[in-house]
């Protein structure tokens, strides 16, 4: 009768249980460290704390746009697509020339605004556009081969990507004049930019978009359906090869916004943004737990928010340790939950 | 009787590993046909190659009098040709509700598709109670009744099921054989394969034995049935 007790009560094999053991504990002193110096902070500072936390969740929406399109590309057809930031920074040099050079704008004022609107959706579709290509002439063919084929074709179309930002961005950091509103406001003491807001606002929507096209239309279902099984795909009626296209499509059309967010957000524009950039939206995918949506955008904002305290609070390590900071979080979330905060463990694919 | 799907000396390669050599077989409509044979003998081939996954290197298939070798899978679907697939493939991570909307993919027919769902949830009462639950979760019984449904839910001409009793207990095999039965009597022609062989014989009207890639052996179930060296190879007494 023991055994029939212990059985029930049976919760994993011992390493199993040791492990989700230390899960726990880890999780515990990680969330404590974290909760005490932001209240050390508070205390401290409290309208710079607020400042900077706005800053950093604002830096973790754009990361968001970025880490979706990994996501969504791990997601279903399980590939690191290297070339997803600079695809961003393409977008980010693209947008700059679409506003100051094609069309002139070059300050907040109606005409401007209509410029940002008019390059969103312009941003989205070179996104698409580029993003489908690299997918229909670079790795489409290399659907059956070994993983690490279309893996080192990714850093291949990195590269390819990264020289053509070279040549048309030049390979010094550029300036370029912004036409979304770009003053400050004062909310309780707080400074807030307008351009945070406009990003929210146009943000926000379109990450709910992205969610209602995933979750209730046939397109989505059909996404999801490859992602879990391409052959029984096949067998319901479903394209493969235009649902992974359609993917490519999205993902490509966020890096795109993702392009345009920045380059207003911040200003400058540089050919090696993508590897920068890039790097943290594919931790902050890893982190939420890669393949899963809203855990690429839990895992960007905690990025952007945590990235932001360390660079302007006065209790922390600096702006100089940015990246490290981010990539410390990256090591520990993969040694305690490798699965990311999201996701779940699921065996190798048969 | 018209014959729905015409197989004709198809030969099919996995890279250079020839799975299927020299198969040929017809279907009837309104039939229940069986290919039966040991394991590798090409049966779940066969299938893979009509409903599109696999193509073959030479020989004909027509469905309906139309050559449909060489279509994708996934427009051999809206043709009328649904495949439960070897090791049921369903979608785990979705809900019972969701994989049999998927079933219907194609269709844009919601009256339909709502009376086909009704159907099939007849059929196997057991998914009517877990309709919103995740289809991963569910016991292996109630999975192959899913992909069962879910293939039917196509509103298939010709039914392709691969080894629907595999891994069941015999309760559960009996059911899935009765179902099979009625699904025919319902108006689907319905292609089988079955490890199972003296189960398979006695539902189907015709069965095709493959060994090694090619037909052996064809004819009546009921003669089959009688025949020696099927009931030593194949019966096991």
């Amino acid at each position: 009768m023991a055994k029939v007790a212990e059985l029930q009560k049976f919760k994993g094999t011992r390493g199993q249980i040791r492990r989700q053991r230390v899960e726990r504990i880890g999780a515990i002193i990680i969330s404590l460290v974290l909760a005490l110096w932001m209240l050390v902070n508070i205390i401290e500072a409290p309208s710079q704390f607020a400042q900077v936390a706005i800053l950093g969740l604002r830096n973790g929406l754009l990361y968001a746009f970025i880490a979706l399109g990994y996501t969504l590309v791990y997601g279903i057809i399980e590939l690191i697509n290297f070339a997803h930031g600079d695809l961003f920074m393409l977008s980010a040099v693209f947008s700059s020339f679409f506003i100051t050079v094609w069309f002139n704008q070059d300050a907040s004022n109606p005409a401007g605004w209509l410029t940002f609107i008019l390059c969103l959706f312009a941003v989205m579709v070179f996104g698409a556009v580029i993003n489908v290509l690299i997918e229909r002439l670079a790795y489409r063919r290399l659907r059956h081969a070994p993983r690490l084929a279309p893996l080192i074709t990714a850093v291949g179309m990195s590269f390819l990507l990264n020289f053509i930002g070279l040549k048309w961005n030049g390979s010094t950091p550029r300036q370029w004049p912004t036409v979304i509103p770009n003053f400050d406001i004062y909310v309780a003491g707080v400074r807030i930019n307008m351009v945070t807001i406009m990003l929210f606002l146009v943000g926000i929507p379109l990450l709910l978009g992205l969610n209602y096209i995933v979750t209730k239309t046939k397109n989505g279902k059909a996404m999801r359906a490859t992602a879990q099984d391409r052959d029984a795909a096949a067998l319901m009626g479903i394209n493969v090869n235009k649902t992974i296209a359609f993917t490519f499509a999205i993902g490509g059309a966020m890096a795109g916004a993702a392009g345009l967010f920045y380059q207003q957000a911040v200003g400058t524009t540089n050919y090696n943004l993508g590897f920068q950039l890039g790097l943290i939206a594919f931790t902050s995918a890893v982190l939420g737990g890669i393949g899963n949506l809203w855990g690429a955008v839990v895992g960007a904002m905690l990025i952007g928010f945590i990235q932001g305290l360390n660079d302007g609070l006065p209790i922390a390590f600096g702006q100089q340790w940015s990246q490290s900071v981010v990539f410390t979080i990256l090591i520990i979330i993969l040694v305690f939950k490798p699965a990311g905060l999201l996701g779940k463990v699921t065996t190798e694919k048969v | 009787m018209t014959s729905l799907l015409e197989v004709k000396n198809i030969e099919v390669a996995y890279g250079k590993i020839v799975a299927v050599k020299d198969v040929s077989l017809t279907v009837n409509e309104g039939e229940i046909v069986t290919l039966i044979g040991s394991n590798g003998a090409g049966k779940s081939t066969t299938l893979r190659t009509i409903s599109g996954l696999l193509k073959p290197k030479s020989g004909e298939i027509t469905f309906k009098g139309d050559r449909i070798d060489g279509t994708p899978g996934h427009e051999i679907v809206g043709l009328g040709i649904c495949h439960a697939p070897e090791g049921r493939r369903i979608f785990q991570r979705m809900s019972v509700r969701e994989n049999l909307e998927l079933g219907a993919f194609l269709r844009n027919d919601k009256a339909g598709v709502d009376s086909d769902m009704d159907r099939v949830l007849d059929l196997f009462p057991r998914l009517k109670e877990r309709i919103e639950q995740r289809a991963g979760t569910m016991s292996g019984g109630e999975q192959q009744m899913l992909a069962v449904s879910r293939a039917l839910m196509g509103s298939p001409k010709l039914l392709l099921l691969d080894e629907p009793s595999m891994g069941l207990a015999p309760v559960l095999v009996e059911m899935i054989f009765d179902t099979i039965s009625k699904i025919r009597q319902q108006g689907t022609t319905i292609l089988l394969i079955e490890q199972n062989a003296m189960a398979a014989l006695e539902v189907a009207d015709r069965a095709y034995v493959l060994e090694s890639g090619k037909v052996k052996l064809s004819g009546k179930a009921a003669d089959l049935r009688k025949n020696d060296e099927i009931t030593k190879a194949y019966l096991g007494h």
